[in-house]
Formats: structure tokens, C-alpha cells, sequence
């Protein structure tokens, strides 16, 4: 168990080392650069000649990202130009935000999408399997950035019972009550889609495991039927689950750009879009570098879990 | 039971409510268009930045109160002499800054020099990439604790204009030296309200400055929160999440209207939206074809129907919120598809094929691709057949600001300016060519013109550069070097109960008298 914790650690290394590279050479393959997006209509030659060199733009690409990477490694993400701070910083004060919606969105699918696959599949072309599929079918396909606007527009707008934007009331007191009630759209929103895939793939697998001679064998023991569907069938059917709810997580984490931009949620993702838009490069390479860690490190510890599950599975 | 529990948490939900929606009398909150860069005055290009800072700071000049003519702030009194090339001021006297420091001689020379002096200690906490507004003072110095003087290179009649611009804005020189480069998190001036706090994402706070030189503001707190999604802005105005909201998109803008919970404010400025054409190959190279765009084009039909009325028709190169400068001589060139469908003809450019440039958006770009493509269904009408090239905004200036030749015959322009000099003088000049460092992407070249601005610019006597700004206009509207087709009119909403509130032409947001 430890030397595969420990392999697939190592795997780590390369992985980040080929994110880091590919951000960096998209970032300098996109057209229109930094200074540009500085100056705007103001951006002279000598001007922009001007704030490249400030900004070391004017070295050449491989100097560049060896100095970036260099810095990374040391635990400097170097100096936003647009928002003239620190990178680092600017990602600490955003990351809480999106990991809290994301953890929100991520317990709303797992939660709510196992409970729906395990009654479907126990109900099995039942009238209430039949309405939770075509609720389920629903949610993977209605596009989460048209639901974010539809609740804004009824529940905000039209019945004013929820803030249409942002994470805390201005004027209040940033308590757990008033984070409540920003965090309900955008976290449903993010969750649905998830919901929808998990209970699909729940209700699925456990069919699968229901079906496995082992459960025949249990029920024919006579071991109460819940500790059948719970302990024998649940448990075989989360190996196939779990990757899936590691997906999701990455599915949520990326979904987060969208939300977070229909509901002015002050997290990574809408930092990272601004950034693109402002040629942020600096900015951009720092907040994908960081949630793309994240995003393996969920990985990992879903491969970690999954072997915990099944000990069958070897690197 | 499930749906018992659910429905009980969210009746909790909805209870605790009761306070949400509105905002507290004495706060304002405003709903700006993106995130501050920063809140050094000397460090950003962007209006959304200049709406907070003009708060929270004065310059040593300001614009008067619905006009663009410059008058007193922190200077109480000014002399020009030596032909223009000395501008000596006389401070308020006992004005302090936000953290107790005094604002005199040795403050303003401090703000000049660290944007203007390369190797000044503090230069490094730039970079200042307006500071050419400035780039005529050669030197700044202190005459006695409240006198001030410039000295110039050569005379550069704009320089007060470009002082009442938020660049010119008095940063206090002791919190510079504290905070170093993170001075534009903890902005500290002289202003109405003073800094309170910035989370990034969610708001910048400012409060009331209560020692207000000019009269403390009614408003306790002043909050802006960055909406960069329109819909979401909208959505919150409606909601009553915010007080003030400004650029409103123009499907919005109606409904406001009608709805006597809000008020609407317009204000035309100091903007032009036009298409370069690019002289030096093509059909534009030939002044009837040129002027025959300026015919085809219907611009009532694109201000009334593609921006829905949130910009006025452009009679010139010159926006006529510069009321002393502005040529009201001239109107727009009339909508008339045959005459320029024949003079086209006759130049010999019927059928011939026009590549455009259109941005996807960009600062006072308006709507860029439906006004792109109501241009390429008029052309069509008159013989032209424009091909249009979209790009994102910061490609799209890539692609025009090195100049047109050898890749486009238009493309679309937006400037706001703030001195009727600004413009002409970066775009139109010969001198002015992309490869001399200007904006004159399409190659203009008349020596008149040349002459004239330049003069302008050297002349501090303002009824005489009024009289070169308006034969300059002539020339130009005969020569159409541009289509001219809109000045925007920049609009705001806000809740019926916002009071001592209007919209500035030079697209400023001044909240200080405001109140509910």
C-alpha cells in the first residue's frame, strides 16, 4: 500500500513539470501581448518597448520559462502586472473560494447522486427509477450557465429571496447564515450536471453488482436485504463509482469558471478568466499551475481509495 | 420525510431573509464594469479605475461640474508665462492627506518626478504608462511650502487638461514610501472619501473623509463592486443589490426607463467611434470613394437601431462635448446610398472587395460586431464587398496600431479623450504614422492639418486654438480620412432615490455630493 502511495506520487513530478510547460507555451502562443492589454489604445512602440523590459518580456522564451519555473520551485508565482500584487497572493485569497464551492458542489453530487442511483437501481423500471432517470437526463443535459441565469432571474429578480451575486453581503457581517444564502444558486448549479452523471453511473453499477451470483448467494443466506445492498453490493459497485466521483471533481473545479463568472463568485475561476482577457501571463500560468495540482492530487487520492476498495488494482 | 425536511430547511432559508435587498441609506453601492488594476492614479489606463479613484483623490485642477473646462482644486490659482513654457501653481493651504500628512510643494513635485524621472527612488513602484501626458515638463520645482512651478520643453497647451485627468491625481508621498509597490492597495489622497478596504472580487470600500476640504460628503461609505457579466449587473440592480450601475447595456436601458423605481442618466462625452481607412492602397486611397463611405453608411439607422439610442450621430473628428473647441458648422454627412453609390462608380471601385476589421469588444467600442456587420450590409448596398475579419480585442489592436497597409482596407476605432488635442494629435498627423510611434493606422497626411495642430498645441490663448481646432475639423471632414459615425453617450442607472447625482462629460463618476 505505502510503495503505491509512493509510486504514484512520483508520477506527480512529471505530470506537473508537462502542465507547467504546456500553460506556458499556450500562454505565449495566443495573440496580443501584455503590454498591449496595459496600455490599450495608448500602446506606442516606445511605450510597449518600455513596459516589456520592465516586465522581462523581452528575453527570450526558453530564458523565460526557466526563470518562471525556476522562481515556482523557490515558492515564488512571480508579480501580477495587471493587478500589480503579488501572484501568490492574489491565488491564496481566491482559492478558498472556489475550493468552497467546489467542496459544496462536489458533496451536493456525491450525496444526492448515490441516493438517487441506489433507489433506482433498487427500483428498477419503477414508476420513481422512471421519474429520477428522466430528472437525471435532465441534468446532465441542461447547460449549467443557463440555469445559473434562470434562478438569478426568478429567484433574485422576480421573488427577491436570494442575492443575485457575489459570496457575502457587503454590508454584512460575513456570517455562516449570509454565506448560506450565496453559496445555494451557484452550488446547485455546479452540482446538477455532476448529480445527474453520478447517479447514472451508480444506478448502472450497482444493476451490475445486484446481478452478481455473490448476491444470489447472500440473499439465499437470508442476510437482511439492506445489509445486502449496502455492505456487499454498494461496496463492489464504489470501485467503478470512485473514479468517476474523481472525474466529477474535475468536472466541478473547471465548471467553476463559468459559475463563478454568472454569479460574481470571487474565486480562481473568474480570476483566470480576467487574466486571459488582460494577457495576465503570469497570473494565468500561476492559477492553472495550482488548480491543475489540485485537480491530480484529487486524482491521486482517488486511486489511493480505489486501491484501499479493491486491493486487486497494482500500479 | 425527505420532503418534509426539505421543505422545512428551505422555509429557514427564505426567513432569514427579511433584511436582504436593501442596502443601508447611508451607503452607496455601485456596480462597476470590472475589477480596479490597481488604486494608484498614476498607474492605471482603465475609467473603471478613475470611477473609484476620482473619489478618494484630488488633482491640482478638476473639471467643472458638467462642463470640460478646467478650474481649481488643490491649486487655488495658476500663472503661464515664458510663451507657455512655465506653468507656476498656487496651493491650498492646509489640506492634508488621508493619513495626516501635508499636501504642499514638495508632495506635488514628489508625484510629478516618480512618474517622470527614470531613476527617481520610487520609479520602480510604476510602471506609469500615462505618464507622457506629461512627457512636456522637464522639470518640477518647489518654489516656497505652497508654490509650484512646471517648466516646460516647449509650450503644450493640453498640460491642464491632462492635470484635471486622473493621472494628474496627488498621491500622498509618505504612503508611497511606506507601502512601496503595494501603494496601489493602499491608496491615500486628499479626496472626498478615504480608503476603507479591498477584497479582490468582491468590493473596494471607501469612507467619508470628514476634514473634506471642500465639504464633507453626506454618504458614510461608498462600495464598488465589480459585475463583469451585464446580466448579472442587471440582475442585481433589479434585485436591489446595488445603488448605481453604469454602462447599461442598451436592451436594458428601456425597461429602466419605464420603471419609476430607477432613474436613468445619460450624458454624451468625449468619444469617437469611427472606421479608419486606409489611404496608403485600395479603394480608400481615392477621396471620393472615402467620402462616398461617409455617405453609404446610414448612421441614424445604427445609433437608433443597433445601439438603441445610446450614442448620438458624429459630425466629425472632433466629439462635441468640446463645446469650445467643437466645429458646429459642420453635420454629419447625410445617408444617401445613391449619390455614393455613384461616386464609387465613377471612381472606378464598384464591385471591388474590402477587408474590415471588427473587434469583439474592447473599452468604448460599443457593439462592435453588429455595427460591424449593419457597415458591411450598407457597402453592400452601394457596391463594396466587405469581408470582415473579427478579433479579440487585444489582437485587434495588435493587428490596427501597427498600421493597415498590406492587410486591411478598415477597420473599427473607439477613442475618449479628454482634450480635443489628444486625438487629432496621436491619430491624424503625418508625424503620426504607426512607424514614428502614433496611431495614424490608416496614413493620413495633409500638411494643413499638421500645421494646424501643432500651433494648437503650442498656443496657450484658448479662442485661438478654439479657431485652429475648428478649421482643422473642416479640412479633415472634407479629407475623410475616417468614417465618422457616433459619440457615445455614456449612460447609468440607479435606484428613484439617488440624489445630488449626475453624469460628468468627461465619463468621470463624482460621488461626493451624492446622497439617498
Amino acid at each position: 500500500m505505502l510503495v503505491y502511495i509512493l509510486k504514484r506520487s512520483l508520477l506527480l513530478i512529471p505530470v506537473m513539470l508537462g502542465i507547467s510547460l504546456v500553460v506556458f507555451v499556450i500562454m505565449a502562443l495566443i495573440p496580443g501581448d501584455p503590454a498591449l492589454a496595459i496600455l490599450g489604445a495608448y500602446a506606442t512602440p516606445e511605450n510597449i518597448a518600455d513596459i516589456n523590459q520592465r516586465l522581462g518580456l523581452d528575453k527570450s522564451m526558453p530564458e523565460q520559462y526557466l526563470n518562471w519555473i525556476g522562481n515556482l520551485l523557490n515558492g515564488d508565482f512571480g508579480r501580477s502586472y495587471h493587478l500589480n500584487r503579488p501572484v501568490s497572493d492574489e491565488i491564496l485569497e481566491r482559492l478558498f473560494p472556489t475550493l468552497l464551492l467546489a467542496g459544496v458542489s462536489l458533496l451536493l453530487c456525491i450525496v444526492f447522486g448515490i441516493l438517487i442511483g441506489l433507489f433506482s437501481a433498487i427500483r428498477q423500471y419503477q414508476w420513481p427509477d422512471q421519474i429520477l432517470t428522466l430528472f437525471s437526463l435532465i441534468g446532465i443535459s441542461t447547460p449549467s450557465f443557463w440555469l445559473g441565469l434562470m434562478l438569478v432571474l426568478f429567484f433574485s429578480v422576480k421573488w427577491q429571496l436570494l442575492p443575485a451575486s457575489g459570496m457575502y453581503s457587503i454590508y454584512g457581517d460575513e456570517g455562516w447564515l449570509d454565506l448560506l444564502e450565496h453559496i445555494v444558486m451557484p452550488a446547485l448549479t455546479l452540482a446538477l450536471v455532476a448529480t445527474g452523471v453520478v447517479s447514472r453511473m451508480t444506478r448502472t453499477n450497482m444493476l451490475e453488482s445486484l446481478r452478481q451470483d455473490y448476491i444470489r448467494t447472500a440473499r439465499a443466506k437470508g442476510i437482511r436485504e439492506s445489509k445486502v445492498i449496502y455492505r456487499h453490493a454498494l461496496k463492489n459497485a464504489l470501485v467503478n463509482i470512485i473514479p468517476v466521483l474523481g472525474l466529477q471533481a474535475g468536472f466541478v473545479l473547471g465548471g467553476a469558471v463559468y459559475i463563478e463568472t454568472v454569479f460574481q463568485w470571487p474565486g480562481i475561476g473568474r480570476m483566470l478568466v480576467q487574466a486571459i482577457t488582460t494577457r495576465d501571463i503570469l497570473l494565468v500560468q500561476g492559477g492553472v499551475v495550482v488548480v491543475a495540482f489540485i485537480y491530480v492530487l484529487i486524482n491521486l487520492l482517488t486511486d489511493i481509495l480505489q486501491q484501499s476498495i479493491d486491493p486487486r488494482i497494482r500500479l | 420525510m425527505k420532503k418534509i425536511v426539505l421543505a422545512v430547511l428551505l422555509t429557514a432559508l427564505f426567513a432569514i431573509n427579511t433584511s436582504f435587498g436593501a442596502v443601508p441609506k447611508d451607503i452607496l453601492v455601485v456596480g462597476q464594469i470590472a475589477e480596479p488594476k490597481s488604486l494608484d492614479p498614476h498607474a492605471v489606463t482603465a475609467v473603471n479605475d478613475f470611477r473609484i479613484l476620482m473619489n478618494a483623490f484630488d488633482g491640482l485642477v478638476r473639471y467643472e461640474d458638467g462642463s470640460l473646462n478646467v478650474v481649481p482644486s488643490l491649486a487655488v490659482r495658476w500663472e503661464i508665462e515664458n510663451d507657455g513654457k512655465l506653468y507656476r501653481f498656487h496651493l491650498r493651504d492646509g489640506v492634508k492627506f488621508h493619513d495626516g500628512t501635508p499636501f504642499n510643494a514638495e508632495a506635488v513635485k514628489f508625484n510629478f518626478d516618480r512618474m517622470l524621472i527614470k531613476d527617481h527612488p520610487y520609479a520602480d513602484t510604476g510602471p506609469f504608462p500615462l505618464s507622457f501626458f506629461f512627457s512636456a515638463i522637464k522639470k518640477t520645482q518647489v518654489v516656497d511650502e505652497n508654490t509650484v512651478e512646471f517648466v516646460l520643453d516647449d509650450p503644450y497647451a493640453p498640460l491642464l487638461s491632462n492635470l484635471a485627468y486622473p493621472t494628474g491625481l496627488i498621491v500622498s508621498p509618505a504612503s508611497v514610501k511606506q507601502h512601496k509597490k503595494e501603494v496601489g492597495r493602499n491608496p491615500v489622497g486628499t479626496g472626498p472619501y478615504m480608503f476603507e478596504a479591498w477584497k479582490s472580487n468582491q468590493h473596494v470600500t471607501l469612507k467619508k473623509n470628514p476634514n473634506y476640504w471642500d465639504g464633507a460628503p453626506t454618504l458614510n461609505k461608498v462600495v464598488f463592486r465589480p459585475i463583469t457579466d451585464a446580466n448579472t449587473r442587471v440582475a442585481e440592480m433589479l434585485s436591489g443589490g446595488i445603488d448605481l450601475m453604469v454602462e447599461v447595456p442598451p436592451d436594458n436601458l428601456t425597461k429602466f426607463k419605464q420603471d419609476s423605481k430607477y432613474q436613468v442618466y445619460e450624458q454624451a462625452g468625449p468619444h469617437l467611434w469611427f472606421l479608419i481607412l486606409n489611404l496608403k492602397e485600395g479603394p480608400f486611397s481615392n477621396k471620393q470613394v472615402r467620402q462616398a463611405i461617409n455617405y453609404a453608411i446610414d448612421k441614424e439607422s445604427l445609433v437608433k437601431n443597433v445601439l438603441q439610442g445610446t450614442a448620438t450621430v458624429a459630425s466629425g473628428p472632433t466629439p462635441k462635448a468640446f463645446s469650445w473647441a467643437y466645429n458646429d458648422k459642420l453635420s454629419p454627412y447625410p445617408y444617401d446610398p445613391e449619390k455614393a453609390k455613384k461616386m464609387i462608380k465613377d471612381a472606378g471601385y464598384e464591385g471591388k472587395d474590402v477587408t474590415f476589421y471588427v473587434t469583439e469588444g474592447g473599452s468604448g467600442m460599443l457593439d462592435p460586431v453588429p455595427m460591424g456587420s449593419a457597415i458591411q450590409a450598407d457597402l453592400a448596398k452601394v457596391g463594396l464587398n466587405v469581408k470582415i475579419e473579427t478579433y479579440e480585442w487585444n489582437t485587434f489592436l495588435g493587428k490596427v496600431n501597427p498600421g493597415l497597409e498590406g492587410k486591411a482596407d478598415m477597420a473599427e476605432m473607439a477613442w475618449m479623450t479628454n482634450d480635443p488635442d489628444t486625438l487629432p494629435f496621436l491619430a491624424l498627423r503625418t508625424q503620426a504614422w504607426p512607424d514614428k510611434g502614433g496611431f495614424n493606422s490608416g496614413y493620413y497626411s495633409n500638411p494643413k492639418v499638421d500645421d494646424l495642430l501643432n500651433a494648437a498645441r503650442k498656443s496657450s490663448d484658448k479662442n485661438e486654438r478654439a479657431r485652429l481646432y475648428k478649421e482643422m475639423q473642416e479640412i479633415v471632414y472634407d479629407d475623410a480620412p475616417w468614417a465618422f459615425i457616433a459619440n457615445w453617450k455614456q449612460n447609468a442607472v440607479s435606484i428613484a432615490g439617488l440624489k445630488s447625482f449626475s453624469l460628468q462629460p468627461s465619463f468621470l463618476l463624482l460621488l461626493q455630493k451624492a446622497h439617498k
